[in-house]
């Protein structure tokens, strides 16, 4: 145990867990938006799979990670439009369309991967940026600013977002549709409009979550979210439909996850008990849920499909 | 048996029964726009994936075999679903189940066989229903979206499978080659599920699985407990108003949910060539997404146990032809897995019409439609101290 308390092994596990955060974090904050307009998109996982590999391959072939991350954003906004209409226009129920567009993103990737890939072919990653004076600071530099260019951009998104949706028009015409639309429609804000949007952006956003996670790995594999996608989702009830909250939740994620990896490299838990650990944030999320069900209400519009004159 | 209830509906129900024939239809068309863009032939793919399914004895016996996890799980989500609960933990269901059952087997080798088969299939069923158990509480009694709980559920399964198949449980002939599969060692024998005709590969998983299914519509239709989930799904205030137990009935809906996946899964690895339960440390690499495709089964059989039963054996047909089509066209059949995504969208999003076209004789209000109103409402549960 004492081996983990070395600074250096400290440092390292709040790095890592700040980096394994970020596809969390870029996943369930387009999805808190989603779900704040009242649309709860369970598909995340498999849109990330499809900007996953689309990244990776965009990569593949030209070598250049923002080509592979517009990628990730071009996939997004498509398989969000597609998940807009199918639970915007069609009302089909959202708690098993998600599950089709999962499975269609897990098959589809790996169908793509096989067919185009085949073996598993290393890629470039993210370049590293130092923030200049920040990153020699002492410790907390080595922890905070020293990190790829895509985890600032996902961290800098939560205040973006946060200000979106607590201080413009739009983030209170989310907010509106989101706990009573017929109440919104009345005072002629487009619920069909805000719901589009909003899905739309969560779809870009996973997108993005799936091409920076497999960039930054360098590398794509069949399942490669192994179900963090529907992680996201649940960390969006966890941040009780805050994006700060939502921040907090992914860090933990990934600090935890973090933890578990350094504690079973130093080989303070067996690697056979690592397995064990691994449950635990899934359980944390399972107990936080108990909390937040308590103490936070869900969208009152949240999974209820829009018609007008009901 | 589905009769009583086609009568009083006469014409229109069959016609709506259509509408999903229609969604895997317009699913079955992307694949094949799909197969020309990788360059395969369509026309001889779907025909070598048909000729695979159902195109013999052998193909016919794979089929039911692979539809059969798809039936239990399907048979307990429609039970889940009736009473409004939705139920996407089929797969860590799947593992709970077949994790007891195992654990059961391999601590008493010497049960006689009489006792033996009977003892783990019922750890299966117990095994998956304390995995249902659980969301359905958390719903009931904390208001915790069962959707969410379900998921983590599926992590926290397959993570307890990963440890025990790579501990406690790891074949020791594993450990002594030090090739370390996590797998456990050959089961015994009397575990084995029976077979069919002596020898060959059917055996009577296909059979308990139908048994399930019917098991649950006379549960669902003609038991007072039946009566009760089914209210609760339809209209939870109306229910506790009628002075039904809307929470303890929720959590009994979802556990007897729990119950047919674990089952399921007992039944895969007591059924399977090796008689062993191995894992690739992932979900799918046990239950091969049964957990998942078995919500399709059950939605494309309406939601209906009886209904879900050839559901099932289509779309095992559908997996299984996937292998065939992979072979003849050289696509991966990680298309099939695609192909079953859309139609899961389809049907879902067909809904709709589907109940528009039920109703348009009667023109009856919304809580006399066939299906229960699905919505994930958590107060539905009744919050309040």
């Amino acid at each position: 145990m004492s081996q983990f308390f070395t600074q250096a092994v400290l440092i390292a596990a709040v790095a890592s867990g700040i980096r394994l955060a970020v596809p969390l974090l870029l996943a369930s904050l387009g999805e808190t938006f989603g779900q704040r307009s009242g649309v709860l998109n369970l598909g995340v996982d498999g849109i990330m799979l499809l900007g996953a590999f689309g990244g990776y391959y965009t990569v593949l072939k030209t070598d250049n990670v923002w080509l592979g991350l517009a990628m990730g954003v071009g996939v997004g906004i498509i398989l969000g439009l597609v998940s807009a209409v199918i639970s915007v226009t069609l009302k089909a129920e959202q708690g098993i369309s998600g599950i089709g567009i999962y499975l269609f993103g897990l098959g589809m990737s790996d169908l793509l991967f096989q067919k185009l890939v085949g073996t598993p072919l290393p890629v470039s990653s993210f370049p590293k940026l130092d923030i200049p004076g920040l990153s020699d600071i002492p410790i907390l530099g080595a922890m905070l600013f020293r990190h790829s260019i895509i985890v600032y951009v996902a961290f800098g998104l939560v205040p973006i977002s946060m200000y979106i949706i607590n201080r413009t028009t739009f983030g209170m015409n989310i907010r509106a549709v989101g706990e009573n639309p017929e109440a919104a429609d009345s005072l002629g804000v487009s619920v069909v409009r805000i719901r589009y949007l909003t899905v739309t952006i969560g779809g870009m956003m996973a997108g993005i979550a799936g091409a920076a996670l497999a960039i930054d790995l360098g590398i794509f594999q069949q399942n490669l979210t192994n179900a963090q996608g529907f992680i996201a989702i649940a960390l969006v009830y966890f941040g009780a439909w805050r994006p700060a909250g939502v921040m907090a939740g992914s860090l933990l994620y990934g600090f935890v996850n973090s933890v578990v990896l350094q504690f079973k490299t130093l080989g303070i838990i067996p690697r056979s008990w690592s397995d064990i650990a691994a449950m635990a944030p899934a359980i944390i999320t399972i107990l936080a849920l108990v909390l937040v069900a308590r103490r936070f209400r869900q969208p009152a519009a949240l999974t209820k499909p829009f018609t007008r004159g009901t | 048996m589905a009769q009583a209830e086609t009568n009083r509906r006469s014409r229109p129900k069959f016609v709506a029964y259509l509408v999903p024939l229609g969604a895997v239809g317009l699913a079955l068309a992307i694949g094949a726009i799909m197969l020309s863009l990788l360059g395969a032939n369509p026309v001889e793919g779907f025909r070598a994936m048909l000729d695979g399914a159902f195109g013999s004895g052998d193909a016919l016996i794979e089929t039911a075999l692979k539809a059969t996890p798809l039936l239990f799980v399907g048979v307990g989500i429609t039970i889940a679903f009736r009473a409004n609960v939705i139920n996407i933990g089929g797969e860590g269901q799947m593992v709970a189940g077949a994790l007891l059952a195992t654990a059961l087997a391999l601590a008493l080798p010497d049960l006689p066989a009489v006792v033996m088969l009977p003892t783990v299939l019922l750890a299966g069923i117990i095994g998956g229903a304390a995995w249902g158990a659980v969301p359905g509480a958390l719903k009931a009694f904390y208001n915790v979206n069962e959707i969410l709980s379900t998921i983590m559920l599926n992590v926290v399964a397959v993570q307890l499978m990963n440890f025990l198949l790579r501990g406690p449980m790891i074949d020791p002939g594993e450990l002594e080659r030090g090739t370390r599969i996590p797998q456990t060692a050959r089961l015994q024998e009397g575990a084995d599920l029976p077979l069919f005709f002596g020898n060959g590969r059917l055996h009577i998983g296909p059979l308990l699985a139908v048994l399930a299914a019917v098991a649950a519509y006379i549960l669902l239709w003609r038991t007072p407990l039946g009566f009760r989930v089914r209210a609760v799904g339809l209209s939870p205030d109306a229910a506790r108003y009628a002075g039904i137990p809307v929470k303890r009935t929720i959590v009994l809906a979802m556990t007897m949910s729990g119950a047919m996946s674990g089952l399921a899964g007992a039944v895969l690895v007591f059924g399977s060539e090796s008689h062993r339960m191995v894992t690739d440390g992932s979900t799918v690499g046990f239950t091969g997404s049964a957990g998942f495709n078995g919500i399709v089964a059950a939605l494309f059989g309406g939601l209906h146990p009886i209904w879900t039963i050839p559901a099932s054996f289509m779309f095992g047909g559908l997996l299984v032809g996937g292998i065939a089509l992979q072979r003849a066209v050289q696509v991966p059949s990680a298309l099939i897995m695609a192909l079953n995504g859309l139609v899961v969208v389809f049907v879902v999003a067909s809904d709709r019409w589907k109940k528009r076209l039920q109703e348009q004789p009667a023109r009856v209000d919304d809580t006399a439609t066939d299906g229960p109103v699905l919505e994930t409402a958590v107060d539905d549960g009744g919050g309040g101290p």
